[in-house]
């Protein structure tokens, strides 16, 4: 299987702290690969190198075969920042159409996406006055209205409620059953049995890089949470 | 550099300040109310002997020095937000480019800067007699290139800010020693050399320079065109910095 995303030995200092000390690990082609670890453990970090505006000390990170950051990359890679990043004082809409035009594309593609998140009828609104999950969904749209090959979502399900967070999860399946590659991060355990693969994340240093299935035989249970418990706690054991 | 692009975040820019009504408000009326205040001041004072009126030589400087300072903190606040609610994070992994960024703000301020130029020399030359032997049309664009110039000194300096606080506070660094040395307080040919040295450096100056000729001269003049040049040279060269000190990758 192709990787779209392969990272070696990647060394990130953020201020006085090493981030990432020397990650290395692949993301698979068309596939929904979950980033997983606690708050603090680097998932945003990793992420901004991939899209390339994080400053690495060392280290390679490629994207569908070119250097991160590429030029040639900037139409076919979106990026969900943690924080929605959208423009508050514009109405949903206004926003859509702003980022279609990056990415070529008209008001048909900006309409389209707006209804992908399920946000037609805030459209004319402006999104300081939506809630905060609202304004993640916009965030999201601005990513997808690009049609990009590689999806880059730093916890897009953050604030969501149960219902939205699945449907997003279906979306996320769609896209990649249509080619997409995905690459969603989260700190909830929960969100990993949703994932083709799972990427964990312990204080910058790759823990586990399997499936959901693997990672309950490994551990000899079906809770995800406790999966990820036995093996921080097997880790430690090995280097204690 | 992509036409389509910089327009697009161009009407993006003016989508927002439509957005918020009192600041266009204010983009449009405050000027032309505070030259009011400076024909009021002025009004019943005699000109000095041989001189034309005070309110003619400071009121057609202040319709260059207004677009620049309200362009400069307009812009590098715009640019600040920007950089705060992490859209500048995602606009530089989309295929626009940092000087179609920038230049789309300088195009969207530029109209906003005609808009208010427009309004503040219609004012000037009919409710407070402002008298301008050359073109108002002439004025307009002097105005409008100056608050070109606010724009690109404006997202340069919001480079080297962290916080509103910095922000705001490189407005008097980056302002009125231009104001100070432009020729308005004290007249040029009087400074010290080392100061009309400094002065000769400074875009400012060659603002004021401009409308004072369009002031005293019916026809445009070389000197003003030459000033005019050298006024869009410095932006030019102040979005190009910019440009450069924007960086795509940060810690
Ligand atoms: N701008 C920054 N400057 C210094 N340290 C940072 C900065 N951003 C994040 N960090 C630190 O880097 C570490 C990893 O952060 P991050 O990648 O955001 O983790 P996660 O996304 O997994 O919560 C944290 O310890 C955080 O404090
Ligand atoms: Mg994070």
């Amino acid at each position: 299987m192709d990787d779209a995303v392969t990272v070696r030995d990647l060394v990130v200092d953020r201020g006085a702290r090493r981030v990432l000390p020397g990650l290395t690990c692949a993301v698979p082609a068309g596939r929904v690969t979950g980033l997983l670890g606690p708050s603090g453990s680097g998932k945003s970090t990793l992420l901004r190198a991939v899209v390339g505006v994080q400053r690495v000390r060392s280290g390679e990170v490629v994207v569908l075969g070119r250097p991160a950051g590429s030029p040639a990359l900037r139409s076919r890679v979106g990026y969900v920042t943690q924080e929605p990043s959208v423009y508050a004082d514009l109405t949903v809409r206004e926003n859509l159409r702003y980022f279609a035009a990056l990415y070529g594309r008209g008001a048909a593609a900006a309409d389209a996406a707006i209804a992908d998140v399920g946000l037609r009828d805030a459209a004319g609104q402006l999104v300081r006055d939506l809630s905060g999950g609202q304004r993640g969904r916009v965030s999201l749209a601005s990513a997808l209205v690009g049609e990009p090959e590689l999806l880059v979502l730093d916890e897009p399900t953050v604030g969501l409620d149960p219902v939205l967070r699945a449907e997003l999860w279906e979306r996320f399946a769609a896209l990649a059953a249509a080619g997409t590659t995905l690459i969603v991060s989260s700190h909830v355990m929960d969100e990993a049995r949703r994932c083709d693969r799972l990427l964990l994340l312990r204080e910058g240093e790759l823990l586990s890089d399997s499936t959901p299935e693997q990672l309950r035989a490994e551990s000899g249970t079906d809770d995800l949470e406790e999966s990820f418990l036995h093996l921080i706690r097997t880790r430690q054991g090995v280097a204690a | 550099m992509t036409a389509t692009l910089t327009a697009a975040t161009g009407g993006r820019v003016l989508r927002q300040l439509r957005h918020d009504p009192r600041t266009l408000a204010m983009l449009t009326v405050l000027p032309g109310l505070l030259l009011g205040l400076l024909y009021l001041l002025w009004r019943d004072v005699p000109a000095p002997p041989g001189q034309q009126p005070v309110f003619d030589r400071v009121g057609l400087t202040m319709l260059g020095i207004f677009p620049f300072v309200v362009m400069f903190l307009v812009t590098s606040i715009a640019m600040l937000r920007e950089r705060t609610s992490g859209t500048l994070e995602r606009l530089l992994t989309t295929p626009l480019s940092r000087l179609d960024l920038l230049l789309g703000y300088g195009a969207a301020f530029g109209v906003a800067a005609g808009v208010q130029a427009v309004v503040t020399v219609t004012v000037a030359t009919t409710l407070y007699d402002l008298d301008v032997a050359g073109s108002p049309g002439l004025v307009v664009l002097i105005a409008v290139v100056d608050a070109v110039l606010g724009v690109a000194l404006g997202l340069l300096a919001s480079a080297f800010a962290r916080s509103e606080f910095q922000a705001v506070q490189f407005m008097p660094v980056v302002v009125l020693p231009q104001f100070f040395l432009c020729g308005l307080l004290v007249p040029r040919e009087q400074m010290a050399g080392w100061l009309q040295a400094i002065s000769d450096v400074l875009p400012l100056t060659y603002a004021v320079e401009a409308l004072q000729e369009v002031g005293a001269s019916e026809t445009a003049t070389a000197t003003m065109w030459r000033d005019v040049a050298v006024v869009a040279g410095a932006a030019l060269l102040a979005l190009a910095l910019a440009a450069a000190t924007l960086r795509r990758r940060t810690s």
